[in-house]
């Protein structure tokens, strides 16, 4: 298994922002995270990168402690946080080797072109940050975090604030990626996992709701994620 | 940890932060040793830096705070931090690469003091008539004093993330630590707590060491003040983890 969370919890005060939750991602998945906002979903992404530990559970990536061995699995794994932190004073390729340095990247010059080959950043690549449009920031996010070749990639809401255009080309790069890495988005749109990903996790008020196929979850009435997710998110509403 | 030791100095260089500095400090200190009368080295008629030792520890306290202001705060503020904290880095580490980045800057503007140094080096008569064993003193003494303004400085910045607030509370503290511990000294009522208080502030150390002499007991309170700051300081990044 690629991810594993084993009955993972984190508390603050008397809130559960994510509530005795379990799942596991094979190698090669892309996964959908969805739910709505204050979910528990940048809460759990947060948990699997190690920054910020659980209140009780854990588990694996790559068969590696996230919490006894945070260090590790951050060498594993490349992580877009949501928002897209960056600094807008530097350039692009200054940036990714920066960041790259910080990954332990050896051969930085050659991690960082194929990082930005990848990720197409190529017409826009001398600017500075600063001048870059929404959408090649987000992919200066992804370029970050796919310098040290991670196996596993945790992009908590990749495509937040992109016009539809940006979207497009946003999914096609990260189901390129799926190709060959196990990949874990966080989303509240329906259609965004739909377009990309082969299994989707329903959270809501830190807890999971589904977790299976998209063709399952369907099922036979071919049923929109957005209906079966209204009437899962009722009942634990209900409960 | 090089690489972000690296970033910060690259920063430094690129917001013009550390010309600014420099400037600011050479000014400064020139205006006081050569010009500001009464007090200047031809008033005193003494071939010796000490108008600047005595005056450095105060401006150092500003321009200081103005370097390692930004260091965590901004990272806070753009919401690096999470970028930092994620990628296979300790929280250590990232205290300490800033730490000696904003110290480095430090240490390199005191160094362009020395051409006041040498300069009264010249002026003496006869010349080369200066006492270098208390200027070496007085230099590792500031450097020592710019190592614990730094510390705090870089734990002040980690407790907020506005530029402002940091530099204020970094000041506040530094000018605490420097100046009123000593002044409690003088409080005759006070007694032996109060001299025992100003034991605890950095004008007794930096004075002592100031002198000439290079006791192991105030290189020991300058570095455990430091890295008191600095434990504090990873201390609150690590504050995300409760």
């Amino acid at each position: 298994m690629s991810i594993s969370v084993e009955h993972l919890s984190k508390h603050y005060g008397k809130q559960k922002a994510v509530n005795d939750i379990s799942f596991t991602i094979k190698t090669g998945e892309i996964v959908g995270f969805l739910g709505p906002n204050g979910a528990g979903k940048s809460t759990t992404m947060k948990i699997i990168t190690g920054y910020i530990p659980p209140t009780t559970g854990g588990g694996k990536v790559c068969d590696i402690d996230m919490v006894e061995d945070s260090l590790a699995v951050r060498k594993i794994v490349g992580y877009l946080p949501e928002n897209n932190p960056l600094y807008p004073e530097m350039y692009i390729t200054e940036y990714l080797r920066f960041m790259a340095g910080l990954s332990g990247v050896k051969e930085t010059k050659k991690a960082v072109e194929q990082a930005i080959e990848t990720t197409r950043l190529q017409p826009e690549r001398h600017k500075r940050i600063g001048q870059l449009s929404k959408g090649y920031r987000q992919r200066v996010g992804l370029a970050q975090a796919l310098l040290h070749n991670p196996d596993v990639l945790i992009l908590d809401e990749p495509t937040s604030g992109l016009d539809p255009l940006q979207v497009e080309e946003m999914r096609n790069v990260i189901k390129e990626l799926g190709k060959n890495k196990t990949v874990m988005l966080s989303t509240h749109i329906m259609q965004e996992v739909e377009a990309m990903c082969s299994r989707v996790i329903m959270i809501n008020k830190g807890n999971i709701v589904a977790d299976d196929s998209i063709e399952s979850l369907r099922g036979p009435q071919n049923e929109s994620l957005e209906i079966i997710f209204k009437r899962l998110t009722s009942n634990v509403d209900a409960i | 940890m090089w690489t972000l030791y690296k970033r910060e100095i690259r920063s430094f260089l690129g917001s013009f932060i550390a010309y600014i500095v420099m400037s600011v400090f050479l000014i400064l200190t020139g205006l006081f040793l050569w010009f500001v009368s009464g007090n200047n080295v031809f008033d005193l008629g003494i071939a010796s830096l000490q108008v600047m030792f005595d005056i450095a520890p105060y401006i150092l306290i500003f321009l200081v705070s103005a370097v390692t202001m930004k260091s965590i705060s901004d990272e806070k503020r753009l919401g690096t931090m999470e970028i930092l904290t994620t990628k296979p880095i300790t929280d250590t580490a990232i205290v300490l690469s800033k730490f000696f980045a904003s110290l480095t800057l430090i240490v390199f503007t005191l160094a362009l003091t020395l051409v006041y140094a040498f300069t009264i080096n010249e002026l003496a008569s006869p010349v080369g008539n200066v006492d270098w064993g208390s200027m070496i003193g007085s230099y590792f003494g500031l450097i020592l004093l710019a190592s614990c303004y730094t510390a705090v400085g870089l734990f002040s910045s980690s407790i907020t993330d506005n530029q402002i607030v940091a530099l204020l509370v970094s000041m506040l503290i530094s000018f605490f630590f420097l100046t009123v511990l000593q002044l409690l000294g003088d409080v005759s009522w006070l007694d032996q707590i109060g001299r025992s208080l100003s034991w605890f502030g950095l004008e007794f150390h930096y004075d002592s060491i100031s002198r000439g002499v290079i006791d192991t007991r105030d290189v020991v309170y300058f570095l455990g003040f430091s890295s008191v700051f600095l434990g504090l300081t990873k201390l609150v990044l690590e504050s995300r983890k409760w």
